[in-house]
């Protein structure tokens, strides 16, 4: 037989970075710059507890929004970083991945013909979970010159004051990006005015540098009953495969979003919720070496660029830059000859919507000597062909 | 402070190239190539070298760790003590410390006979040396913060999102 697909499937076009995974595969001795994903192991405690949690026998299923001992920690952890206060009990649901917890969102909020407006480039998962959700998407495109901060000129000229939802991710994959307090607050003006229900996704949260620390729209006035947080343990902890995130929202909308994972996930898993909770613990001193790591990566990635003289701005969050290709090279012209010619994987921008076209996101989540080496073949590329 | 920074990189691999450290620090050159100078100058850093994985190699190099302990008088104090050990190239280390036992001493020799016979006729006859624990030192794991296993390939897909 063949299957029908549903239409909201079909109308998802198949992965942009699919195409550059073959080419990858052709070659032995790829240095990929295309890892969205830390290169360090979970801190070792992290991982002391879930095998312990292992010996011990807890594999059972957890409470549905996860273990309460967890979800009060969350509620310790964001209240102390990031001046957020969510009730552990109505106000907090742990997920398999901040990915579930957006994919929750889409479908607890979003019906069909309802408008998602989405500040981009951004990561590739949102536009999906708003179709197969029957919403629909409108790119808010940042740019450059404004360091890929979203702007109110920007929600206005892509008409986002007829949305019904402004999705945000600051620090921004791809870009690198982050929105201080003083760039939030005319986009929480904006969507109290206009009334739009806001998903900010948070999970880069701790990785920010030059001595900005991130700031969530949640927490500025009036914009808590409007927001859903979105965080997790994947990047700062170093823990994607464990696949543990979390949402934060008012007591109504995370039932909501509840209603569909008990239906769909149960609990998110047990192994992962120790980990979790030992990393809030105690691995603070983890994650602050790993985000000084981070930060000598940058700082060597975004002066490599210049010296080769690609222009790239100074990105300040999680762990991409976002170099411009040089001129006469689309963005995918030249991370097919880069990874083709040199043995550098990229991923070329416009995969992350738009604004990202002739831009390259480079993950610098790989260590330095590996920097080192992409970076010369990369400048031995544009000294060839640019 | 940009000392401190520095001298954190170098800790980290010190054949990092002065260019590298002024790239990840956002200092420029001459600032990295002064804190350098200055760090060596006043006796912060005294010295580079290898960390080595012994078993890795055809030569034995055979280690010992050696608990000493100590009777001070009124003319001999520890550091009187620690000198006169600290001038045999076979230490490579010599620490005071707390516990059940004076000094830590690390001694280090082509063969455990060499090394046996340094202890017994160069350390235990020093006459304030009262006892010496020597431990031979049979698989090492760990090395000035750098584990010796085979270490673990990057398991991540190339690309992803």
């Amino acid at each position: 037989m063949t299957f029908e697909l549903a239409d909201r499937v079909q109308t998802v076009p198949p992965s942009g970075i699919r195409r550059f995974f073959e080419i990858a595969e052709e070659r032995d001795d790829v240095i990929s710059l295309g890892v969205g994903e830390p290169d360090f192991a979970t801190p070792w405690a992290a991982r002391d507890a879930a095998i312990a949690s292992l010996e011990q026998g807890k594999t059972s299923y957890t409470a549905n929004r996860g273990k309460r001992e967890l979800r009060e920690a969350i509620a310790d952890y964001v209240a102390d970083r990031f001046e957020l206060g969510y009730d552990p009990d109505e106000e907090i649901i742990v997920t398999a991945g901040a990915s579930e917890a957006v994919d929750l969102a889409f479908r607890a909020f979003v019906d069909p013909g309802d408008t998602v407006a989405i500040a981009q480039p951004s990561y590739i998962s949102y536009e999906p979970g708003v179709i197969f959700a029957g919403g629909e998407v409108l790119s808010v495109p940042t740019k450059q010159e404004d360091d890929f901060r979203l702007t109110v000129d920007a929600l206005e000229d892509a008409g986002a004051d007829e949305a019904d939802m402004l999705v945000l991710c600051y620090p921004n994959n791809p870009t690198g990006a982050i929105m201080t307090k003083a760039d939030l607050e005319p986009i929480a003006d904006f969507a109290r005015e206009h009334d739009l229900m806001v998903l900010s996704d948070e999970i880069y949260a701790e990785l920010t540098y030059d001595g900005n620390e991130h700031t969530s729209i949640a927490s500025l006035e009036g914009m808590r009953e409007r927001t859903i947080v979105f965080n997790g343990f994947s990047k700062a902890h170093a823990m994607t495969g464990l696949r543990l995130g979390y949402a934060l929202g008012p007591a109504e909308a995370i039932g909501a979003m509840n209603k569909i994972h008990q239906y769909t996930m149960l609990s998110a898993p047990t192994t992962a919720q120790h980990a979790a909770l030992e990393a809030l613990e105690s691995c603070e001193n983890d994650v602050r070496e790993m985000v000084n790591q981070y930060d000598r990566r940058r700082q060597f990635v975004l002066s490599r660029f210049r010296e080769i003289g690609m222009d790239v701005f100074e990105a300040k969050g999680a762990f991409y830059c976002f170099p411009e290709v040089p001129e006469g090279f689309t963005a995918e012209e030249f991370a097919e000859g880069v990874l083709r010619e040199e043995g550098v994987a990229v991923v070329p921008g416009d995969v992350f919507g738009e604004g990202g076209e002739g831009h390259l996101r480079i993950s610098y989540a790989t260590g330095l000597d590996d920097l080192r080496q992409a970076l010369a073949r990369i400048e031995a590329f544009v000294d060839e062909h640019a | 402070m940009s000392e401190r920074e520095v001298l954190e990189l170098l800790r980290e691999n010190a054949r990092y190239s002065t260019d590298d450290i002024a790239r990840m620090t956002g200092l420029d050159e001459q600032e990295v190539e002064a804190a350098i100078e200055e760090l060596e100058a006043t006796g912060v850093v005294r010295g580079y070298q290898a960390v080595v994985d012994w078993d890795k190699l055809e030569d034995e190099r055979v280690r010992a760790e050696v608990e000493l302990n100590v009777h001070l008088d009124r003319e001999t104090g520890y550091g009187d003590i620690a000198e006169r050990l600290a001038r045999f190239p076979q230490v490579t280390a010599l620490r005071l410390v707390s516990g059940d036992y004076d000094f830590d001493m690390e001694v280090e020799g082509d063969s455990i006979r060499e090394v046996s016979q340094f202890i017994s006729e160069k350390v235990a006859p020093v006459p304030e040396i009262t006892q010496t624990v020597t431990h031979y030192v049979m698989t090492s794991y760990k090395e000035n913060g750098i584990e010796l296993g085979d270490g673990e390939d990057d398991e991540r897909l190339s690309f992803s999102p």
